[in-house]
């Protein structure tokens, strides 16, 4: 059995983080909030997290940055923005957890072998690369990286899939494939400069 | 009509139904689509969570070579597509931060985003544009006593709602009464189904399909009709795992668009039901009136 310290400390905070998130685009009514669950009601997640969006929405303001990039709320986060349009003060909840999700990876926080966050860096590597995603070996790829055992049981799909037509292994690609790299590359380059 | 076509990557994969389905239906009222010339994937919900200035950056380099068709107006028939296109408009009109970094990359490949494309759902022009009355004179086979399940998902209403409302959408149960199908009213229409949580963590991403099918099946639907690919696909492809959880709930799960072509009496090659996993087999049409046996 583990033993954790179930109450936060003063300590533990991380000054500065809460404003720094509010000041990204999309985040900035998070200081509005009040607190009212309205989030963690709707949310048809909140059940499985371990803390519920509500509690991030404090933990965020309150500057307690480590809790919030190591939970995994902001991976169970299915981007349905039920909370986003409920919140009273019109908050972007959604948008404050994509936020949240680019600095826990960044930062390489995540829980390890987590296949939500896998997931999306195959994603993004893979329209870096060819420009569309190819469903089929996005999907074996994070299988691959995170339970390749559990890709077994996944066999059956593929098979219906590949009965119905809808199965390929082909990758397809865009024809001006470095156009893409070149976009990626010059917001790289700017926002290395905005941040200067 | 003529609209520019933005496919994106899914209904070129799993969810080609959706694209065999939709173009025919489409030219059968006149609707004329042009694809756009190399598109790229629009972001979906998983380049957001890496990069936000990237996604939509990618997602802008479409709305530029859609502006360069100069049709002003572009179809997205997946949600995800819908939504991130939307959001990237939003974002490069709302912060002009945001709008100068994504214009000078686009800028460094000779492309230009002005921001004035607006993105449409099928559902949308269909009800608003095309219209119910010539949708209604167009159907041959009537979809009478059929019960469907009119489910929306999140994205095409939340968080913009650009052409119906947000609590309780009603185009495609209008669209659906013009078929003459029977719609089924339930409260789920507009939750989420999953999304990818379906395959990167079941226990939680099922449980939703699951609750849905169920639902729609107590209510006495006989088929779901979808407007998203990953809902279509997460409903009709993880009975045998669902089954396993928790019980079996097979209710076939097709496109709105494969109804409208059964209703029109486009051929099979059109309506394309073979690509459901949970095969959806119509009622017999019944005989036109004037035409019974003696």
């Amino acid at each position: 059995m583990e033993i954790k310290r179930t109450i936060k400390y003063e300590a533990d905070r991380v000054p500065g983080f809460g404003r720094e998130i509010m000041s990204v685009p999309g985040c900035e009514a998070l200081e509005h909030c009040i607190q009212c669950g309205t989030c963690s009601g709707v949310c048809p997640l909140s059940i499985y997290m371990d803390y519920t969006p509500r509690q991030v929405m404090e933990l965020v303001r309150s500057d307690f940055k480590n809790e919030v990039l190591q939970s995994h709320t902001i991976w169970l986060c299915a981007s349905c923005y039920a909370c986003t349009v409920e919140c009273p003060r019109q908050i972007r909840i959604t948008d404050i957890m994509y936020e949240l999700k680019q600095r826990a990876i960044k930062e390489r926080v995540y829980p390890r072998r987590f296949p939500i966050p896998v997931l999306a860096e195959e994603f993004t590597r893979m329209v870096h690369d060819h420009g569309r995603i190819s469903e089929t070996r996005l999907v074996s790829r994070m299988y691959l990286r995170t339970r390749p055992l559990a890709a077994v049981g996944m066999a059956g799909l593929g098979l219906q899939l590949l009965k119905s037509g809808r199965f390929s292994w082909k990758q397809d690609r865009i024809k001006q494939r470095e156009q893409i790299a070149r976009i990626m590359e010059a917001v790289d380059r700017e926002n290395g400069k905005t941040e200067a | 009509m003529k609209y520019a076509y933005f496919p994106g990557c899914s209904l070129k994969g799993t969810g080609r139904a959706y694209e065999e389905s939709l173009v025919p239906v489409l030219r059968h009222l006149g609707v004329e689509l042009q694809e756009l010339e190399d598109w790229n994937c629009c972001g979906a919900t998983a380049y957001m969570a890496v990069d936000e200035g990237k996604a939509c950056a990618a997602a802008a380099r479409n709305l530029a070579l859609a502006e360069q068709t100069g049709l002003r107006q572009m179809l997205a028939p997946c949600s995800a597509c819908y939504l991130v296109l939307n959001k990237a408009q939003h974002y490069l009109n709302e912060y002009p931060a945001m709008r100068q970094v994504v214009g000078r990359a686009l800028q460094s490949v000779g492309l230009q985003c002005n921001g004035d494309t607006v993105v449409r759902h099928p559902l949308d022009v269909l009800v608003n544009d095309i219209g119910l009355e010539a949708i209604r004179q167009k159907v041959t086979h009537p979809l009478h006593g059929l019960k469907v399940a009119p489910y929306y998902g999140c994205q095409i209403v939340r968080p913009y709602a650009t052409f119906d409302d947000q609590a309780n959408p009603t185009s495609m149960d209008r669209l659906l009464e013009a078929l003459g199908a029977t719609v089924v009213r339930w409260p789920l229409k507009t939750k989420c189904c999953g999304g990818s949580l379906t395959g990167t963590l079941p226990e939680a991403g099922l449980r939703l399909s699951y609750i849905l099918l169920k639902e729609a099946r107590k209510r006495g639907a006989d088929v779901i009709a979808t407007v998203c690919p990953l809902c279509q696909f997460n409903l009709d492809s993880y009975h045998p795992q669902i089954a396993a959880r928790w019980e079996p709930v097979r209710l076939p799960t097709v496109y709105f668009s494969q109804l409208m072509g059964l209703a029109f009496g486009l051929p099979a090659e059109q309506t394309v039901l073979h690509r459901g996993m949970v095969r959806f087999h119509p009622p017999p049409v019944p005989a036109p009136a004037g035409a019974e046996k003696p």
